[in-house]
């Protein structure tokens, strides 16, 4: 088994996803391959060298892959695959754009969301909003598969020594071109990442209420995240968003205010270890999942739970 | 510009799915069943940019058993001027739709095709960046807003971190993520109007398109339930719990 796994980073670091992909790469078992493509980010090869259980670190250095641009990677990547018996990435925004296309340009299926590893060619993965698991056997002679990082632990960071090779640059597409990006800007972990995760909904009512969410957030060093709803009315960006089609989440303990538990919502949390849940209306299906369901105003249930840490136990 | 707009036909949102006792897959008999979500905003925006003067003709497409005539008679409603069904009564998959649609855009040359970033039914969210991997055409996937610009189009896409914008040289490929409109509701006159617009329907097999499912679904198993926890009484006592019983702040 040869198994080549595209490493997601900001040029200057692997992003934790890439960590959990690695081990589900041990999990199908064979040599491990990390393709670190982008611009100007030796650091980042050099860091993925040092992951224990990888073999070979791939490294294309180009000013046309620094953006993770679909139709400048996928070809890279074909090129590098040519050799190997399996295509990892990350279920991320940056894994679903551009493993499809390798897939296709490969003339392989592609197995999206990865749960579970149960041989070299049979995994599992969610259907229906997760209301289903699918356990799906490939046939093809290279399997494509994005990695639900929720489903594996992250592989340590250090330890490893694997070899750094150069990969030639392919000639840019010429068919997009990256314009901008507006990145939140926050101090807080990465949600997909978080070990506490504070959502907010509809109920919060507003961008200016979301600020009690905030406040709780940052007494328990917590990431920030938010229903569907939220996100549509405008009370917070959409990378703040957990569900189906959103961020799935897996934190130790998620607590969901204001937040109504539609199933798109529950697709993307409902794998956490704790939830608790604060709502008003205490027929909200949230509390049918939740482990600890305060029925309970917000407005002054979160700021009173705030205040409440401060004191000792 | 042309729009092509493929659609697909599932389980309606609102539905609860459950699993079959069989273990073969989820329950579809007497099942509701409506266009895919993100179907309905692709079509609603390739709409937009017909009514905003970009766009002079939208057909609408889709590949699936004769119950798919339904979807595209709502597309129709909508506003797409006519439609296509690539007819198969087998199972369909993302690579096959793909190598359908690669064929549909061949015959009808359009310069920008539309769709819905995932199905709610497989969750796949593959079948937009194949279908531009097969055309060799630039794609913008997740796309928030969509704009015509000089040299192409100018396509915001929803990303992990943010937004992030492309332009994109055309004709491309571009998937829509939730944000980017929200879709008309069908007037009455309009689901009229639509039985009279052009709705061809081809067979997958004259077409020369293979569609044989390369994955094998094994098994559909339910997910663990979750079991259900207590009420609290008071904040106080949620705190007391998360700190003792589960000790997770």
């Amino acid at each position: 088994m040869a198994i080549l796994v595209v490493a997601e980073h900001d040029q200057h670091k692997l992003r934790p996803a890439t960590l959990c992909v690695v081990t589900a790469a041990m999990r199908i078992g064979g040599e491990i391959t990390l393709l670190v493509a982008g611009k100007d980010c030796s650091a980042v090869a050099q860091a993925a060298a040092r992951v224990p259980g990888v073999k070979r670190v791939l490294h294309a250095d180009a000013p046309h892959y620094e953006h993770g641009l679909a139709e400048d990677l996928a070809p890279l990547i074909v090129r590098a695959a040519a050799s190997m018996t399996h295509v990892l990435a990350p279920a991320t925004t940056f894994g679903k754009n551009v493993l499809p296309r390798v897939a296709a340009l490969l003339d392989v299926a592609q197995i999206s969301d990865v749960m579970r590893v149960e041989s070299a060619d049979t995994f599992v993965r969610p259907i229906y909003a997760g209301n289903a698991l699918a356990t799906v056997q490939s046939s093809d002679a290279i399997k494509v598969l994005t990695v639900r990082a929720t489903g594996f632990d992250a592989a340590p960071d250090a330890g490893g020594n694997a070899a750094v090779e150069a990969l030639e640059a392919a000639p840019p597409s010429g068919l997009s071109t990256f314009e901008r990006q507006e990145l939140t800007k926050s101090e807080r972990p990465e949600l997909t990442a978080a070990k506490i995760i504070v959502s907010g909904g509809r109920g919060v009512g507003s961008a200016e209420n979301f600020k009690i969410i905030d406040a709780l957030a940052d007494r328990l060093g917590a990431a920030v995240g938010a229903s569907r709803a939220a996100v549509d009315a405008g009370f917070v960006p959409n990378d703040y968003q957990v569900g189906q089609t959103g961020k799935i989440v897996a934190p130790d303990l998620y607590i969901a205010i204001g937040i109504s538990g539609a199933i798109q919502h529950l697709a993307g949390m409902k794998d956490s270890k704790v939830i608790v849940a604060i709502n008003k209306d205490p027929e909200a299906p949230i509390f049918e999942v939740a482990d600890y369901g305060l029925v309970a105003d917000l407005f002054q249930a979160v700021p009173e739970l705030t205040a409440a840490l401060d004191k000792p136990a | 510009m042309k729009i092509l707009v493929p659609i697909k036909r599932v389980v309606d949102a609102n539905v609860r799915v459950r699993v079959k006792s069989d273990r073969t897959g989820v329950e579809l008999a007497n099942i509701k069943m409506a266009m895919n979500p993100f179907c309905e905003i692709a079509v609603e925006e390739a709409i937009r940019l017909q009514e905003a003067g970009a766009a002079k003709e939208i057909v609408a497409v889709s590949v699936g058993g004769p119950q798919c005539q339904d979807i595209l008679r709502t597309a129709l409603a909508m506003g797409a001027d006519r439609a296509i069904l690539v007819e198969t009564d087998g199972e369909t998959q993302p690579l096959g739709v793909a190598k359908a649609l690669q064929t549909i855009a061949a015959r009808e040359k359009p310069d920008l095709i539309i769709l819905g970033k995932q199905a709610i039914d497989d969750d796949n969210n593959q079948t937009g960046q194949m279908l531009a991997a097969l055309l060799g055409w630039a794609q913008g996937t997740f796309a928030s807003k969509v704009e015509r610009a000089e040299g192409g189009l100018r396509v915001t896409r929803e990303v992990d971190g943010g937004l992030e914008t492309l332009m994109l040289k055309l004709p491309a490929v571009v998937t829509t993520d939730l944000r980017l409109n929200e879709p008309r509701y069908v007037k009455l006159p309009n689901i009229m109007k639509a039985r009279k617009k052009p709705l061809e329907v081809l067979k997958a097999a004259d077409l020369g398109v293979d569609l044989t499912p390369r994955l094998k679904v094994l098994k559909v198993d339910e997910p663990a339930a979750r079991v259900g926890g207590i009420k609290v009484e008071s904040v106080p006592d949620l705190v007391h719990r998360l700190r003792n019983e589960k000790k997770v702040i």
